[in-house]
């Protein structure tokens, strides 16, 4: 892990030398890599890059998002995931056939997917559910979180999601783009892991997060699980994707698409 | 420029409705529970006074400043009092930059109502010289960060404001105002101020301080402004938004709200009011 | 050659000292970016909204994502209340504070878009449109836009024949001798170009070559304390 992670601003020289590769959020100055964003700048294998830690969500080819349906079209519908434009839902990305009259009966106006992006073109986002994991999802809440602070309340290899749903009993799905899917076997479970997820954010700065989060946890009157795999109560289906670059750390956020549960509605 | 309707995704909307039916809301909150109330004053050195009320994450500004001028030939002892609200784009992405539109209007207009029907300005206390002279009192709301319920919110950022006010350095004889305070506060009559609560209807719950969620899928929502009456609730003016209809029952239970929040909730305003 | 008037600064700050600043990153949590930047009297908030989609549509640029600038102050701001609403001279501050912010934003990432900058003032006490434009360059950092570099401004006056930076209300006032000339400047950091300069006033030539050069070098210090206020920022931001 990159321990030389400090906190750029645009315009400041991140690091200076001729066999560095500005990447993202980074551009080249002669012999300077400058950063183009406020971030934490990062250098591995000599590509640099700048983190952003807040704004808007970006969104990246291979992003889990959740959003909802806004418009239906002749072939597929609209889905709103809170970045500008709409991400399209292509008939042919689900998993079964469906007839052009039946596009309501599947999915209709303010239903909430589970969905991953598979192509940012110039007319837009194109998005899929074909795959296992993704889908409608019913029930539940819905929470908005900073985007830039995804990676933290997945935490290392969905360690924080997991912590979670031990002490609560109940089912989280993050989505890269902020969008966070509640659902467990009580009204006041889905408040904590709210309660939770909020404390995650408001401290995502601090070393020692895991454990203050543990405290939180106790706090809250609820007991820190410390198993490899949550329970899984009866009425989820579904699998966790993990990354499989065991060496990418929480905070490596862009290419990360860790999905945790998440019910794969079944429409009929 | 028309901005993109809001849409709630089911799951949410059906997810308020089933905790209301538990008395819950999705922060935790009871359905008659306010969030944290945070006031901040002096916002500005150049205002007879300027505060910022916070409800939760909502967030208004509000400044009182004055001016003289010659009153109305109906109420020639008479000061005046205007009051507007700007819902400002920078408070939320659903706020159109422009003219203010009719949410802003009415929001303005209901606050004021609640304030000058109250006879907590005491406009005769506003006059300098009768039929030439008196004062004239302007509010003036901003919406910094709008996370729901900005009624109140503005109600009682006008209400510190009021009640912090204090009138500018006058020079009779030379028609001069200073850019200086005085010490002498705005007249007003304490014991008649009135406070802005607004109630939604949400699910089959009487609901108050919505989040944005809450108010967009609320049937309607009524604004009670009241004050103390000897100890009583006195109700000093009332408005009905949105097309749902109260039914009987709801009736019943707004009033019982309204009784139950004057005992709660207006000492609590009082102390925000007055500073104590 | 004659001597100013103006010998020593009414507020008895050196001719190149800044009034004190205060600024904070953060501010208003439905945002995409925000800032508050203050100096002496005048406090200026900054809120970024966008990206988000342009309407109408055909105000749309498919090359690029285009910036829109809207500068006001609060009624309460001044001694002579503000009446609610554009004025001519706000919407020129508008325009010339998003040129300057423009010269330092990469939007062709965002085709289509907007991003809307608001900066308002609580607060007056000269000075406006540059504390703006500080809030402004850290609001937009804040909300993670491509930003070439920073953008830092300061108001250098002249009372009299004398070059002062960061004028107040008072000085602004000041009208003895050739009277008071302003001057706001916004410097680009690494750069150091100017990208904002206007001026009302009587100056020479080199005098204002020296005005410039003295902007250049309290937009240096401002710049310094833009990057402490993002580099401190908590993690537990009040933008979500």
């Amino acid at each position: 892990m990159a321990e030389n992670r400090k906190i750029v601003i645009p315009g400041e020289t991140i690091v200076t030398g001729g066999n560095y590769l500005p990447s993202d959020g980074t551009y080249r100055d002669n012999e300077d890599v400058v950063a183009m964003k406020y971030g934490l700048a990062s250098i591995d294998d000599q590509r640099v890059k700048v983190i952003p830690l807040s704004g808007k969500y970006f969104p990246r080819r291979g992003n889990t998002i959740i959003g909802t349906i806004v418009d239906i079209t002749m072939n597929g519908w609209l889905i709103d995931f809170g970045a500008p434009g709409k991400s399209f839902l292509s008939l042919n990305e689900v998993p079964r056939y469906i007839n052009k009259n039946e596009l309501r009966d599947f999915l209709d106006f303010g239903d909430s997917v589970v969905v991953k992006i598979w192509n940012i073109g110039a007319r837009g986002i194109d998005v899929s559910m074909k795959m296992r994991g993704f889908g409608r999802i019913e029930g539940g809440m819905l929470i908005d979180v900073n985007p830039n602070k995804v990676p933290r309340i997945i935490g290392k290899e969905g360690s924080m999601v997991r912590l979670i749903r031990g002490a609560t009993n109940c089912n989280l799905t993050v989505g890269q783009n902020g969008k966070v899917w509640i659902r467990g076997d009580s009204l006041d479970n889905e408040i904590n892991v709210r309660k939770i997820v909020e404390y995650i954010v408001e401290n995502s700065a601090i070393s020692g997060l895991t454990e203050k989060v543990e405290n939180f946890i106790k706090g809250l009157g609820l007991t820190v699980v410390k198993e490899e795999r949550a329970p899984v109560s009866e009425e989820v289906k579904g699998e966790e994707i993990v990354s499989n670059d065991e060496n990418k750390s929480s905070e490596d956020s862009i290419k990360d698409e860790k999905v945790e549960e998440v019910k794969m509605e079944k429409t009929e | 420029m028309i901005m993109s309707k809001v849409i709630i995704p089911k799951l949410q909307v059906e997810r308020i409705i089933s905790a209301l039916k538990e008395n819950k809301r999705l922060d935790g909150r009871s359905p008659l529970e306010y969030r944290d109330i945070k006031v901040e004053r002096n916002l500005s050195n150049s205002a007879e006074s300027s505060v910022s009320v916070k409800i939760g994450k909502t967030e208004v500004y509000c400044g009182v400043k004055m001016a003289v001028t010659t009153p109305y030939s109906d109420s020639p002892n008479a000061g005046t009092f205007m009051m507007t609200a700007e819902m400002h784009p920078m408070a939320s992405n659903n706020f159109d930059m422009g003219r203010p539109g009719i949410n802003a209007i009415e929001l303005a207009r209901v606050i004021d109502r609640g304030i000058r029907e109250s006879g907590f300005i005491d406009f005769e206390g506003l006059c300098i010289k009768e039929g030439e002279k008196v004062w004239q009192v302007f509010v003036d709301v901003i919406i910094v960060n709008d996370d729901g319920n900005l009624f109140d919110a503005t109600g009682l950022a006008a209400l510190i404001a009021l009640g912090s006010a204090k009138l500018p350095v006058y020079d009779k004889e030379e028609d001069k105002l200073e850019h200086e305070l005085s010490n002498i506060p705005l007249p007003l009559n304490k014991e008649l101020m009135s406070f802005n609560m607004t109630l939604y209807k949400v699910g089959d719950k009487i609901i108050v301080d919505p989040s944005r969620e809450e108010e967009e899928i609320s049937d309607y929502r009524l604004s009670v402004a009241f004050g103390d009456n000897d100890g009583e609730a006195r109700i000093t003016a009332l408005q009905k938004g949105r097309a749902g209809v109260i039914n009987t029952e709801d009736m019943k239970n707004i009033l019982k709200v309204v009784e139950d929040k004057f005992a709660t909730m207006f000492p609590k305003v009082k102390t925000f009011v007055w500073d104590e | 050659m004659v001597e100013s008037l103006y010998k020593k600064r009414i507020d008895g700050r050196a001719f190149n000292e800044l009034r004190p600043i205060k600024t904070k990153v953060g501010i208003i949590p439905s945002a995409d970016g925000s800032a508050m930047f203050e100096t002496g009297g005048t406090r200026a908030i900054a809120v970024v909204r966008g990206p988000r989609t342009l309407h109408p549509q055909h105000m749309q640029d498919s090359k690029t994502g285009i910036l829109r600038v809207n500068y006001g102050m609060m009624p309460f701001s001044v001694w002579d209340r503000i009446r609610p609403g554009p004025s001519r001279r706000s919407e020129e501050i508008s325009k010339v504070c998003e040129w300057a912010l423009s010269s330092v934003l990469d939007l062709s990432a965002f085709p289509n878009s907007v991003v809307d900058v608001f900066i308002q003032i609580p607060q007056a006490d000269a000075g406006t449109r540059v504390a703006g434009l500080n809030a402004a360059a850290m609001a937009l950092a804040d909300a993670g836009l491509p930003m070439k570099e920073m953008i830092s401004a300061i108001a250098v006056g002249k009372c009299d024949r004398t070059l002062v930076v960061d004028v107040d209300k008072a000085e602004e006032d000041f009208h003895e001798g050739e009277g008071p000339t302003d001057i706001p400047v916004a410097i680009t950091s690494r750069t150091k170009n100017v990208a904002l300069l206007q001026l009302d006033g009587k100056i020479s030539v080199s005098e204002l070559a020296e005005a410039i050069e003295m902007a250049k070098v309290a937009c240096g210090d401002i710049l310094k304390v833009q990057m402490e206020a993002l580099k401190n920022r908590k993690g537990g931001d009040d933008n979500e």
